[in-house]
């Protein structure tokens, strides 16, 4: 069939600047679903903003990329600029402030995520009327769970507060080191509110492990589909969100690699170009780009690894993994259920962290001899970040190659969307809500970054357009 | 409470927080300020402790230099994004937290946002001066309306 015979229709979410995400579904001539395809408008001319700064600049600047979450690629810049800096190995205090700022990070994203985005949608029903289905919806209807939402977030950003700085400028980690250690205050100001935060996280656990096992041929079907995975994961195979080796699994659980150290990536993950997207499709060299996709993020992580080092959330883990048998589980909507496993899991540790000595120790930045290249690696909220970078002899970033979560995504995402397309077009060339409410379920649940950059009053419309077999718009909608 | 808000890495669009460091600079007197790339539901908790709170933000559109008008708390319909907007932070604060903060929008109008760059434009920044010296003047005064 040729495209003559296919009509197209435009889902245009512009929650932020330039068309951040665009959903179009190409259909054929009896209206069912052709192709889906989820456009994303990557910020392209970043590297040419860090390329010529000196190498200590970029942990700060990285943040620039991404107001959502900058700490993540203050992190991952940090640890690439550590090798530059020609440092192996932190100081303890460096190493565990670190973790403590990426612990807060994931648990105060994951908890926005599930409290803001997820749980409107678990709580009424993907059906329920968008004026409902919301935040302030959930805050009318379940206001102590709203507020549970609002104070781990506001605890999460206390903890980053702490450990990197100001908000908007964070400068904690720096090449080699951290600039500060923790006080005793503000170990105690934290220590404060630490076993109401674990009891919150668990109860979140338990709303999406309740929903998922009510609901379990609901998330057996929506936007489900078979993958490989790929994450980090520690010497042992224990989860690691900060620091660790590459593991790639497929569909089956089968390693496909394991313990790869990241710095040789290259060797392992290629990135493929569609000349109907700015976002790439990166891939397993050894599958090829066809089959090769995989996923990433907090349903990967509870797939790949061996176990949890902190007792509640590996209690969690092997409830969630016995209803697949230990096999990876591939249902989309299970992101939600694994994502709550890695708030409790990051909880615990902030607990373990905020009782450890080290982190009052003075002993903060090691030295070392200058390396011209460097890859720095973390697992951030949304999944596996990648930074690359080289170094001139004259301090200055020559090459800087960054793949981010939402990229690791792009397929899976695509695929996801297809899937509910698939299952939820009416019949007619026009986006009905239902359509439009499962297609928003879907993306969600994998977290996407569609809002790095400005956010600036006036650009935020939701368009919706349609278009008939011929490429002629024949209607549209906009949000404000 | 004065929150300045955007990314100062997008030229205009750190607008907001350029604001927030001039009157942060200013101690007045009974003024926290705050600044960050985007609103959250967190600051739903902090607007609540204040009386009064001032949204700074660069605009894409409207009226020059800035514009600056009260806002009434509204929900927030979001796609997939993990900030909200100024309405639905104060929707929040008066659902969750019962409270009874009053809130303002200083809308500074911006012209360059779709590229990387740490420097504003000579016009906004020329928008950027004119609405330091307002908002400095309403924060003195404590008058608003």
């Amino acid at each position: 069939m040729s495209d003559n015979n296919l009509k197209r229709i435009v889902i245009e979410p512009v929650t932020r600047v330039e068309g951040h995400g665009k959903v179009s579904l190409l259909l054929d001539e009896k209206n069912n679903v052709k192709q889906a395809r989820l456009h994303i408008v990557e910020f392209r001319g970043f590297e040419r903003f860090i390329i010529g700064r000196p190498y200590w600049e970029i942990p700060v600047l990285v943040q620039r990329l991404c107001g959502i979450c900058p700490v993540s690629h203050h992190l991952a810049a940090a640890k690439a600029m550590d090798i530059i800096a020609g440092v192996d190995e932190l100081t303890p205090t460096a190493e565990k402030m670190r973790r403590l700022m990426h612990y807060g990070q994931t648990f105060q994203s994951h908890a926005l995520h599930f409290f803001h985005l997820c749980s409107p949608d678990l709580l009424f029903g993907f059906d329920a009327d968008p004026a409902i289905r919301n935040v302030i919806g959930v805050a009318q209807k379940f206001p102590e769970l709203a507020v549970q939402g609002v104070m781990m977030r506001k605890y999460g950003q206390e903890i980053i507060k702490v450990t990197a700085g100001k908000k908007i400028h964070g400068t904690g980690a720096i090449p080699g080191g951290i600039n500060k250690n923790l006080s005793i205050e503000e170990r105690d100001g934290l220590l404060k509110d630490i076993d109401q935060m674990v009891e919150w996280a668990i109860g979140a656990v338990n709303i999406a492990k309740d929903y998922t096992l009510k609901n379990v041929d609901l998330a057996k079907s929506f936007g489900s589909f078979d993958s490989n995975h790929l994450g980090l994961v520690r010497e042992d195979g224990a989860m690691d969100l900060y620091h660790g080796n590459l593991r790639a699994v497929d569909k089956d659980g089968n390693k496909i690699f394991d313990q790869v150290d990241y710095k040789n990536y290259r060797d392992y993950i290629a990135e493929e170009v569609k000349d109907w997207s700015y976002m790439k499709f990166p891939f397993i060299k050894s599958i090829g780009p066809e089959n090769g996709w995989y996923r990433v993020g907090p349903l990967s992580r509870v797939n790949i690894c061996d176990f949890i080092d902190t007792p509640l959330a590996e209690k969690e883990r092997q409830e969630f993994m016995a209803i697949t048998a230990g096999k990876p589980n591939n249902m989309t909507l299970a992101y939600h259920w694994t994502r709550m496993i890695e708030a409790l899991h990051s909880i615990e540790k902030i607990k373990e962290l905020l009782n450890d000595p080290d982190l009052q120790g003075t002993d903060l930045v090691k030295t070392g001899k200058r390396r011209g290249e460097a890859v720095g690696l973390l697992e951030a909220p949304r999944g596996t970040l990648f930074h690359h970078y080289e170094v001139d002899e004259n301090d200055q970033v020559t090459m800087a190659n960054l793949i981010v979560s939402t990229t690791n995504n792009n397929t899976p995402m695509n695929t996801a969307v297809q899937r509910v397309a698939e299952e939820h077009l009416s019949g007619k060339p026009e986006i009905t809500e239902g359509l439009l409410n499962h297609i928003e379920v879907a993306i969600r649940a994998y977290d996407p970054c569609l809002s790095c950059a400005t956010h600036a009053m006036g650009k935020m419309p939701l368009i919706v357009s349609l278009f008939d077999h011929k490429g002629e718009l024949v209607d549209k909608k906009v949000k404000e | 409470m004065l929150i300045g808000y955007g990314n100062p890495g997008r030229l205009d669009d750190g607008m907001g927080p350029a604001l927030a460091d001039a009157i942060e600079k200013l101690n007045l007197p009974d003024v926290t300020v705050d600044s960050d790339y985007q609103l959250t539901v967190e600051d739903a908790a902090n607007v609540s402790e204040h009386d009064i709170v001032i949204f700074a933000d660069a605009a894409v559109k409207g009226q020059e230099p800035f514009f600056f008008k009260e806002i009434q708390p509204k929900a927030d319909i979001s796609f997939s994004t993990h900030s909200i907007e100024p309405e639905a932070v104060l929707a929040l604060a008066h659902d969750l937290f019962k409270a009874h903060t009053k809130a303002y929008v200083l809308g500074m109008r911006g012209y360059e946002f779709d590229d990387f760059g740490e420097k504003l434009s000579d016009k906004a920044q020329n928008n950027l001066l004119e609405a330091i010296e307002f908002i400095k003047t309403r924060l003195s005064e404590q008058k608003f309306d």
